[in-house]
């Protein structure tokens, strides 16, 4: 530690001594090898050189050896204080890589590393948004415990920065501190929970991301932002929208009833969900215990839906998981589709769509089945591939298509890939006892296969007949004298076995066989792998107990055989057997059961598919790609019996209000009916309009009415529902009436009084939305100060507001082109940034003319 | 999420790493080598590894590995498609994607895939932000940069990146604007040892070039829109607009990108442009086989089938081949045992055909399967599904630009049992 902060006073230059120091030592070390490490010496040196020198050309050359180096995996650690110095270059490029290389070697070189803060900590107050992001992406990359509280300054900071940009690089932020000093969870949570409420779909997939990381148990952080998470989901670039969706699926079990019930599966699938729904409501009327889904359930199920078509893969992958674990399962066919689509994707992404089918198939048939075809294997898929899509294939068998499987595995049998031939033959095996109608046919086509050439399918095959007549033990006395004779020729130590194990089963039905094989056996005994030595003990103990007449002998043979083998494992069994077979003085009670023992009805195996006990991973995710608990694995809780309290999810605050429930919802504990004419009504007007945001918008008008106080603290899009609220109300005009009046009633007069109070904040303390929010504000008071009101008068004040916003935005549609959207965008955050450089941190926001403010966030 | 990634060549090198968090050995690849030779082929290597305290998540393409190592669970498709990703990233920038050039610009490939990932996970992966934050090397700008001094680092800032349209760069400008798009089906298709079809079915896609001024917003429309049976679009298509009209309608990325990629369900009859005869046979006494192949014209609306290849992987008692085409020319590898006959195009009076006998191992037995033919075509001017581009309007710009569509059909995994 002193050596540190010696280090770290002396600056650069006593870095570098103890480096040369370094260097030294290290030359002075004798051997062949010193030739090579002084030209080693002798490179750096120049470089060092280079970096030092006043021509940018020159350190840009320097630093991108350098990054070659560091590409290939050399050590270039020694040229830290040189490379550092250069961390405050002018030359952009250079400064890049100055950030690559710090990055790298900051957590070897901490002292030295420090030297560099200071430039980060000045970048992070620069007016530019991204020179302030790219600072915070580097100043946290720098893994040095030292700067911890800097660093988690500077996320605070950034978290509530006017750039959406910037607060998703704090979000990442979060991440990278929290591995470095897990000490700081809480003040961290404090952030995610702040950043969580973010309206920005730029933001939204990394703060999940921390979050899951950080804190994924506390799922109480999200039920505040559940809908806007649904809602957002769409627009959210693809990245994080697989992380969303992975978290709300183990939000959903822990928060929802279940949707499966009984006979589900009989339901019919045609119709589309929302008269599945409406069915839904119907009958549970009638039922006993009413199931009717949760909306956001269906909110969630819903929006999750179009995403099914993203280019990217792994969306679809994790919509397709939430189907799975959340939908009614009479919902959950649609998915099928577009996981065969991804099967013409590269062999990665199938082999791993193809695990989670085969997962799939197992437990619901009917989804797959259509699409059986998409499954035939190519002679030139990579064995992987085709051994998963046989599985699947094998899953999908029944009765009825049973015969064409039967016709395509022959074409598989003669597969020049033996590996995969002998997956087949074992795949047949399996569909022999699935199937009863079959088992013959395939017992047949197996014994054919006995006669194949290669030996790797013989054996296979003996290995299956074993286990298929073991289940039906009826006359395959035939079936078995082949297999005897086959004894010559095959060498596959497994399938020996299972020839010798299925004869001595069975040998009181083939008694002429039987002790002739054995006298082979016994022959050949010493050349035999263990594996074989066992069976023939075994064959030799069971013939010796039926037939001791021909085979006492024999079977004394093999017994002296055995107690002198090399195998501890032979010369157990053997002393085993001998004592429970040969009578004599000291054998105990057992010797009587002997034949009991030996001859005894033996279970049948089961022969099961390998993903038989994936199902208990979540699909999709690392675990269930493995088979094995990967670190950091989130259990998918079941669901819950009694659903917890759905307003939990009710926002109270006016911003998130308004991004779906209709106010008078929250309020009251109203029947389930409405709920639906309601989010159905909801669902239709935001069809119709293509933006999210303005979905979001929709029911701040009462909202502004209900007049609860907004914690408008960030640069919200709050005022572009004031325009977009018009279209709502008109579509929805005579639901809102209604609301609005019952708002009016439960709220009372206290509102006026919140209103105003509203309005004093919004002026002292807000940011960017003063004009807007006192719009809202004002049209609130005049409500409210009118109250208790009749109902025409309401109506009145609503079509004013109306007329108002439509005012509004006219002009605005028209103004707006798609052309210049990205120069207001960019004007706006221009002007905000200069207000934000004039008066430092307390952004108050002097000069930004509203329409600019407005049609930013509009689009934003 | 990805903690480092290792590009590994086929000689089993490590010829790059990178690392977004604190740094991995380069032995943790010492388990993927294990597994690389326990599989034999590249293909066959899995893509999943566990070792003790990490996970090897691979993909391969161009003969390289791509290795992402990971600590924690993860959902692997998102490991996988993001290093897919980088591969394409890295073909959009360098023409191709090998390990010389890769080599060679391996300051812009650090650069990128600084970019690419913040911690772990992805920050900026559509090409046009990315191109906009490092511009791509071309001998132009090599040669300025060497002059001037000048850098390959955009000093602009990736507006995009901050807009609601976050694929396109802003502020394109072209002198002739004009907007192509490709629809390109694939057939794939199983037919059996008879001639009959086994599995068949459809795989479009359309590619779309698309350089136009500002900020242009397109519709395509389809004459038969219902024909797609299951669609996946380029982030920029409006989900909503195609629910609800079956329209396209998008704001496009400025160059080269897939629009649309489409099913065409092998419910719907597929239509099977080429036959393929054959006469494989194996005798069992002789150590001769004898090998005819004849390609022939099937259901092809009038148009020319061209590009014909053929390969079949032969079986491996077969010694070597003497055959005859009739037309193109044909190779055969006695070590890996690959017919390929490069046929060119089928004129429907002159059917091509390959005829010959194939030698055998002397007292080998007869290999028990007849080998698979692969075939590859090219058909054009012709959408095999009978997709029709209806009309492509452009608004929020004033300018004409130069529209031009066009058509084309190939195989796609096409197989023949023999």
């Amino acid at each position: 530690m002193s050596s540190n902060s010696f280090s770290y006073n002396e600056q650069s230059g006593g870095g570098e001594a103890t480096e040369l120091g370094q260097e030294a030592t290290s030359t002075i070390s004798p051997s062949g090898a010193f030739g090579l490490f002084s030209s080693d010496l002798k490179k750096n040196e120049d470089l060092k050189q280079m970096l030092e020198s006043n021509k940018d050309s020159a350190k840009l050359d320097a630093m991108k050896r350098i990054v070659g180096m560091i590409a290939k995996g050399k050590n270039a650690s020694e040229l830290f204080p040189a490379v550092v110095k250069n961390v405050a270059s002018k030359n952009i490029e250079i400064k890049k890589l100055v950030y690559v290389y710090l990055v790298r070697y900051a957590e070897e070189q901490q002292d030295l590393a420090l030297l560099s803060i200071s430039t980060f900590q000045r970048a992070l107050k620069d007016p530019n948004q991204l020179i302030r992001a790219s600072a915070l992406r580097v100043l946290s990359s720098i893994r040095v415990p030292i700067i911890v509280p800097i660093m988690m300054l500077a996320i605070k900071e950034a978290s509530a920065d006017l750039s959406p940009y910037v607060r998703k690089n704090a979000a990442h932020a979060i991440q990278k501190l929290y591995s470095l000093d897990p000490e700081q969870k809480e003040m961290l949570i404090e952030v995610i929970e702040k950043l969580l409420k973010d309206k920005s779909t730029l933001v939204a997939g990394s703060v999940v991301m921390a979050f899951e990381e950080v804190c994924p148990d506390r799922i109480d952080l999200i039920h505040k932002n559940y809908r806007k998470l649904c809602n957002l989901l769409v627009d959210v670039e693809e990245w994080g929208q697989v992380v969303i969706i992975h978290m709300l699926t183990r939000y959903a079990r822990t928060q929802f009833v279940s949707p499966w019930k009984e006979g589900d599966e009989l339901e019919d699938n045609g119709k589309n969900f929302y008269e599945s729904d409406d069915d839904q409501k119907e009958k549970t009327d009638k039922r006993k215990k009413p199931y009717t889904m949760d909306p956001d359930h269906r909110l969630l199920i819903r929006n999750t839906k179009p995403l099914l078509q993203s280019r990217n893969a792994a969306v679809v992958m994790a919509v397709a998981q939430l189907y799975w674990h959340i939908s009614p399962k009479s919902e959950a066919g649609i998915i099928s589709k577009s996981l065969v689509r991804l099967l013409r994707s590269n062999r990665e992404v199938q082999y791993i769509v193809l695990q989670n089918i085969a997962t799939m198939s197992i437990q619901r048939k009917g989804m797959f089945e259509p699409y059986l075809k998409s499954f035939y294997v190519r002679s030139t898929d990579p064995t992987m591939i085709k051994t998963l899509k046989l599985e699947i294939l094998t899953n999908l068998a029944n009765e009825a298509n049973i015969s064409i499987l039967l016709r395509e595995f022959q074409t598989y049998v003669k597969s020049q890939d033996k590996q995969f031939a002998a997956a087949t033959i074992q795949t047949i095996g399996r569909c022999a006892t699935n199937i009863l109608e079959v088992t013959d046919t395939c017992l047949n086509g197996l014994v054919c296969l006995l006669s194949n050439r290669d030996e790797i399918v013989v054996a296979e095959s003996v290995v299956v007949i074993k286990k298929l007549l073991q289940m039906q033990p009826a006359q395959h006395g035939e079936i078995i004298k082949h297999m005897a004779k086959l004894l010559d020729s095959i060498t596959v130590p497994v399938a020996r076995a299972s020839i010798l194990w299925l004869i001595g089963e069975n040998c009181e039905r083939v008694p002429k066989i039987a002790p002739d094989v054995l006298r082979k056996m016994a022959k050949s005994f010493t050349s035999e792998d263990d594996l074989v030595k066992l069976q023939i003990l075994n064959l030799g103990a069971k013939l010796y107990l039926t037939n001791s007449k021909q085979t006492k002998l024999l079977t004394q043979y093999i017994l002296n055989l055995g107690k002198y083998d090399q195998n501890y494992d032979i010369r157990d069994h053997t002393r085993f057997i001998r004592q429970l077979i040969v009578p004599n003085e000291k054998s105990g009670a057992l010797s009587k059961y002997a034949k009991k023992i030996f001859l005894a009805q033996k279970p049948a195996p089961l022969l099961e598919s390998p993903f038989k006990d994936r199902d208990h991973f979540q699909l999709g995710t690392l675990s269930h790609a493995l088979n094995i608990k990967a670190t950091g694995y989130l259990e998918l809780s079941n669901w819950p019996e009694v659903a917890p309290d759905p307003s939990v999810r009710n926002v109270e605050v006016i911003e998130l209000a308004k991004e779906w429930t209709p106010a008078g919802k929250a309020k009251q504990e109203n029947s389930a009916k409405k709920f639906y004419s309601e989010s159905e009504e909801e669902e239709d007007s935001s069809d119709s309009s293509s933006d999210s945001e303005s979905e979001s918008g929709s029911e701040s008008g009462e909202q502004g009415e209900s007049g609860e106080e907004g914690d408008s603290n960030e640069d919200s899009s709050e005022d572009s529902s004031s325009e977009q609220d018009s279209e709502s109300e008109r579509e929805s005009g005579l639901e809102n009436k209604r609301t609005a009046k019952r708002n009016s009633k439960a709220k009372g007069k206290s509102d006026s009084e919140d209103g105003e109070k509203e309005n004093e904040k919004s002026k002292t303390s807000d940011s960017s939305n003063d004009e807007s929010s006192s719009i809202e504000d004002s049209s609130s008071d005049s409500e409210s100060e009118s109250e208790p009101e009749s109902e025409s008068e309401s109506r009145r004040v609503t079509k004013e507001k109306e007329k108002k916003t439509k005012q509004d935005r006219t002009p605005l549609t028209k103004d707006v082109s798609l052309l210049d959207l990205d120069d207001c965008q960019y004007s706006c955050i221009c002007t905000n940034e200069n207000s934000r450089a004039a008066s430092s941190n307390e952004w108050k926001r002097t000069s930004c003319p509203l329409f600019l403010s407005k049609t930013a966030l509009h689009f934003w | 999420m990805i903690h480092s990634l290792f590009l590994i060549n086929s000689s089993g090198d490590i010829f790059l790493e990178k690392h977004w968090k604190s740094v991995v050995s380069r032995s943790v690849c010492d388990y993927f080598f294990e597994a690389q030779e326990r599989a034999t082929e590249a293909e066959n290597v899995p893509p999943v590894i566990p070792t003790p305290h990490h996970y090897l998540l691979s993909v391969y393409r161009h003969k390289i590995f791509f290795v992402a190592v990971i600590q924690t669970e993860v959902p692997p498709l998102f490991v996988i498609e993001f290093l897919h990703r980088v591969v394409d990233t890295f073909q959009d920038y360098f023409g191709v994607c090998s390990e010389p050039v890769i080599k060679d610009n391996v300051v812009v490939v650090y650069e990128v895939l600084e970019e690419m990932l913040d911690n772990g996970f992805p920050l900026a992966t559509e090409s046009n932000i990315l191109k906009e934050l490092i511009k791509p090397p071309t001998i132009l700008r090599t040669v300025v940069n060497t002059i001037t001094g000048s850098t390959n680092v955009g000093d602009q800032l990736p507006t995009g990146q901050l807009s609601v349209v976050p694929w396109r760069r802003t502020g394109v400008k072209y002198t002739n604007n004009e907007a192509y798009f490709d629809v390109i089906e694939e057939i794939d298709a199983i037919i059996d040892k008879s001639g009959s079809t086994i599995t068949a079915e459809i795989q479009g896609v359309i590619d779309a070039c698309v350089k136009l001024t500002g900020m242009p917003d397109l519709t395509l429309s389809f004459m038969n829109p219902r024909l797609l049976d299951d669609v996946s679009f380029h982030p920029c298509v409006r989900f909503k607009r195609w629910e609800s009209e079956r329209i396209l309608s998008f704001i496009p990325p400025d160059g080269n990108f897939r629009l649309l990629s489409y099913h065409v369900s092998a419910q719907n009859l597929v239509a099977i442009p080429v036959y393929v005869k054959h006469n494989i046979s194996f005798r069992d006494s002789s150590s001769h086989g004898r090998f005819e192949i004849t390609v022939g014209p099937k259901q092809t609306m009038g148009k020319t089938i061209e590009g014909v290849t053929v390969t079949s992987q032969m079986p491996k008692g077969v010694l070597n081949m003497s055959l005859t085409p009739s037309q193109g020319t044909h190779t055969f590898d006695p070590v890996t045992k690959m017919l390929s006959w490069d046929v060119g195009k089928i004129n429907p009076q002159k059917l091509p055909s390959l005829k010959g006998t194939m030698s055998l191992q002397a007292g080998a037995s007869k290999p028990d399967e007849n080998p698979t033919i692969n075939l590859q075509f090219k058909i054009q001017q012709l959408a095999i599904s009978g997709l029709k581009v209806n009309r492509l309007d452009m608004y929020g710009e004033k300018y004409k630009p130069f529209k031009g569509i066009k058509y084309m059909t190939k195989a796609g995994k096409f197989q023949v049992r023999t």
